[in-house]
């Protein structure tokens, strides 16, 4: 591997997006180093009447700002965890947070399956190489990943996979296939200027 | 509930007076995964830094990134960005953003599957 000491430090950053109460938080708790810096609020009654909780029942609590993991690959070299604000009221957030980023996961819940499509129609008009993750909730149907892409109108070259982002591994694998997207996508863009 | 105070955490305001009430600054636009590092220079031209400032400081002697010091202080990215940006005005600190080659995707893509 070449190896150059007197590379500058670089700290890239990877979204985490999807509908409320996909399991956003819980993917990046799953693998990163730092116990996730998160800003959440207790759903109180009058929270419940702003957030949708139907079909999401077991979630008592939701993101309402930034929240993040890190992942050190060596010494001056971090990859950082974004989940993106679940709710429409947080929007304005999303522009700054998607600035730069390497790449996003879309989290995907079938039981849910359109609230994944405001992320998905973000990403695609910002040009921002994304995946979809399908989080394979217990008691939720399971479907093909090919139905997926087709019920959510994704470009063939989007990857899709299933995950329980609960599973260290899983949220692992995760991670991979979008920094092998975005790689895919540099080098064709590259290549194609 | 105003606009300015949250039952459960209290007065939001009170941070933004750590910076004369400023919202903003030219640290604006910094991103949240830009690379801080103090340059070690004196402060000059009778720039004091604050006690929040002095924190910052003795938090980036290595590059680090705007989140990290904003969770490490415990303080609302706006009013990070600004301390950040009154010390990079003055010197003080060092701010920088390296892209993605592809060199660096492929070991961070080797470096997740070592994980």
């Amino acid at each position: 591997m070449d190896f150059e000491p007197s590379d500058e430090p670089v700290a890239l950053k990877i979204l985490i997006a999807g509908g409320f109460g996909v399991g956003k938080t819980t993917l990046v708790g799953a693998i990163s180093e730092i116990r996730p810096l998160r800003t959440e609020e207790v759903l109180s009654d009058r929270g419940i009447g702003i957030d949708d909780v139907e079909g999401v029942e077991g979630k008592t609590t939701t993101t309402v700002a930034m929240d993040f993991g890190r992942i050190t690959i060596r010494e001056g070299l971090v990859v950082y965890l974004f989940g993106t604000p679940g709710q429409e009221r947080f929007w304005f957030m999303w522009d700054e947070l998607s600035y730069g980023a390497l790449g996003a996961v879309v989290l995907a819940d079938t039981r849910r399956l359109t609230d994944c499509f405001p992320s998905i129609d973000y990403f695609e008009q910002r040009g921002t190489p994304f995946i979809v993750a399908v989080n394979c909730f217990d008691g939720a149907d399971r479907y093909d990943t090919e139905d997926v892409r087709s019920a959510l109108d994704l470009d063939p070259d989007v990857p899709v996979l299933m995950c329980d982002v609960r599973r260290r591994a899983s949220a692992k694998t995760v991670l991979i296939t979008l920094v092998e997207h975005s790689l895919k996508v540099l080098t064709a863009s590259q290549s194609s200027s | 509930m105003t606009r300015w105070m949250d039952e459960e955490a209290g007065p939001v305001v009170r941070p933004y007076a750590l910076i004369g009430g400023r919202t903003r600054s030219s640290g604006d636009a910094l991103d949240l995964v830009a690379l801080v590092t103090a340059t070690g220079a004196a402060p000059s031209g009778g720039f004091v830094p604050g006690p929040e400032q002095e924190r910052i400081l003795t938090l980036v002697t290595g590059a680090t990134s705007v989140a990290d010091v904003a969770s490490e202080l415990d303080l609302p990215l706006g009013v990070v960005r600004v301390l950040l940006g009154d010390l990079q005005d003055h010197g003080l600190i060092s701010i920088g953003r390296a892209s993605a080659s592809e060199r660096i995707l492929k070991e961070v893509i080797n470096g997740l599957r070592a994980l």
